[in-house]
């Protein structure tokens, strides 16, 4: 499906121009070495503004899953009932995410190993969503 | 400079409590002359009058003190109108004690009034954060969490009970029991939406709406004012009701409206807020006679009952499972009917506060708890981000 961006930062252009070529890009700071989401610029645990771009993995685990059983946004009501989640990502940063590819949508469980996706978001970019590895 | 909770402790009371709702949900005034309804209500209560108050706190869009104190009249010399969303109102007695205790100002009154069901429901708030969007600089929450349509804020809260739910066992039906207990006290209650009891199998069927979270677990949509007045001690003496002294309070916060930066979504800022109240009142989880905690979603009241001490963290499903938080149980919960079957304009935290200081005063008619010494109200505002908690007693507790 496609889906709709509603605002990007400038802060975080580079997560969005990567993912014109679907690859999950994340900041990651040189001093303490954390990466996080959502972007900053500076680093939120040891506030360096000494930040780098890094491709991550694209793997990670579900911390957290819901199924929405009404729409939460007007354009995904055809959707509905759609998993949303939140993903603990292998490089650390936390996101809200879809679950998608599921015939049903409950079949995601928190602990669950999944893997990044992607869905067109208009622009050329690509809005991350994760699929069960 | 060191902090002495003896300077605070029991200085202030509050000494008048008013609060607005309706069976029908629909109150239909305006939220302005609710505002003045509450105010004038609430002194009255009291035994005072709009023109001794000198201390205005309360939430709105723009400059909310200052366009009620131009409506009204009044010149306040202390204002704040701090927003945490629904724990505003505890936050703004806990400022309100701090100001009164140092001198700042002597009659302070906290007003609240919502009209959500005038103004109809849908997506009004997701209309105004689109007002607020700036294509090169959105709101974090418009870019990194709106795109993936959750259902706010009951979607958040989902999210929570869901781990909780994996980590710890609680079930839906443990859940279901809290709204059961909300609703035994909300038939004694005549303003309350609903006033019918309800059953567990009532909760579990309705239908669901961001799993595993219930239509029956979520709170209603009404319309709602109030207000509270605040002086000192020693003014309260000579007023109407019986004082309810602010022995503690504590306010923490961590993300804001994005579940997704909860540093651990199962453990609220309470434990921080929490801790402070109680230590300030010099009192533990045992004192409490009534608990009057926020309850937007049934697993807001699960994860405050740990995080305030009432039960270890992970146990608030068997904890709640014998019917203990309602009537004639041994930690009576949100006496009004709550969040959950009372009323609940957007923001709760007024009403628990009305409920805390009515019974603590002993103003509570046929819902009254026997020996009310010490009450805890307990705000939580954003999804799960801003908790605020009161400890309120009576003179037998200073």
């Amino acid at each position: 499906m496609s889906r709709m961006l509603m605002g990007t930062s400038r802060v975080a252009e580079p997560f969005w121009e990567a993912t014109k070529e679907k690859v999950l890009r994340l900041p990651f700071c040189k001093d303490c070495g954390k990466a996080h989401h959502y972007p900053r610029n500076f680093c939120p645990y040891c506030h360096g503004s000494n930040l780098e771009w890094r491709e991550a993995s694209g793997l990670g685990t579900i911390y957290a899953v819901t199924v929405c059983h009404k729409a939460g946004l007007p354009t995904m009501s055809a959707q509905v009932p759609y998993a949303v989640a939140l993903v603990d990502l292998a490089e650390g940063p936390r996101m809200m995410t879809n679950i998608t590819g599921l015939q049903d949508a409950h079949t995601a469980k928190v602990g669950d190993k999944v893997k990044v996706a992607w869905e067109e978001a208009g622009g050329g970019k690509h809005l991350p969503v994760f699929q069960l590895a | 400079m060191a902090y002495n909770p003896g300077d605070i402790r029991g200085k202030v009371a509050i000494v008048g409590a008013i609060d607005a709702a309706s069976a029908t949900g629909v109150l239909g005034v305006s939220e302005r002359d609710l505002e003045v309804q509450m105010v004038k209500g609430a002194l009255d209560n009291a035994g005072l009058k709009v023109s001794d108050v000198d201390g205005l706190f309360g939430t709105g869009m723009m400059m909310p003190t200052m366009e009620l104190a131009e409506h009204l009249g009044i010149t306040p010399r202390y204002t704040d109108s701090t927003m945490t969303g629904g724990s505003s109102f505890e936050v703004h007695v806990q400022h309100a004690a701090l100001a009164i205790a140092a001198g700042m100002c002597e009659v302070a009154v906290v007003f609240f009034a919502s009209t959500p069901r005038a103004r109809g429901k849908g997506l009004g708030d997701m209309s105004a954060m689109m007002g607020m969007l700036d294509p090169q600089n959105p709101m974090p929450m418009i870019e990194w969490e709106i795109p993936y349509g959750n259902i706010m804020p009951a979607g958040a809260y989902a999210l929570a009970a869901s781990r909780h739910m994996a980590l710890y066992g609680t079930t839906s039906e443990q859940l279901a029991q809290i709204a059961v207990s909300t609703r035994q006290w909300a038939t004694k209650n005549p303003n309350a939406r609903y006033q019918e009891p309800l059953t567990i199998e009532e909760v579990l069927s309705s239908p669901m709406v961001a799993t595993p979270l219930h239509r029956l677990d979520c709170c209603l949509v009404t319309d709602g004012a109030g207000a509270v007045v605040l002086t000192t001690a020693e003014r309260a003496k000579h007023l109407k009701q019986k004082p309810v002294y602010v022995l503690g309070a504590g306010t923490a916060h961590d993300h804001s409206m994005m579940i997704s930066q909860m540093p651990d979504i199962c453990t609220t800022p309470g434990v921080i807020s929490g801790q402070q109240a109680y230590k300030m009142a010099g009192i533990t989880p045992k004192d409490v006679n009534v608990l009057e905690t926020y309850d937007s979603f049934t697993i807001t009241v699960a994860l405050a009952l740990e995080d305030l001490g009432f039960c270890k963290k992970g146990e608030a499903g068997a904890f709640v499972a014998d019917g203990r938080l309602g009537p004639g149980g041994a930690l009576p919960t949100n006496t009004n009917g709550g969040g959950l079957s009372y009323t609940h304009p957007g923001m709760y935290g007024m009403f628990l506060l009305v409920e805390a200081v009515r019974q603590v005063s002993r103003q509570a008619g046929p819902r009254q708890v026997d020996n009310v010494n010490i009450a805890v109200a307990h705000g939580c505002g954003g999804v799960l981000s801003c908790t605020s908690t009161l400890v309120l007693g009576s003179e037998d507790a200073l």
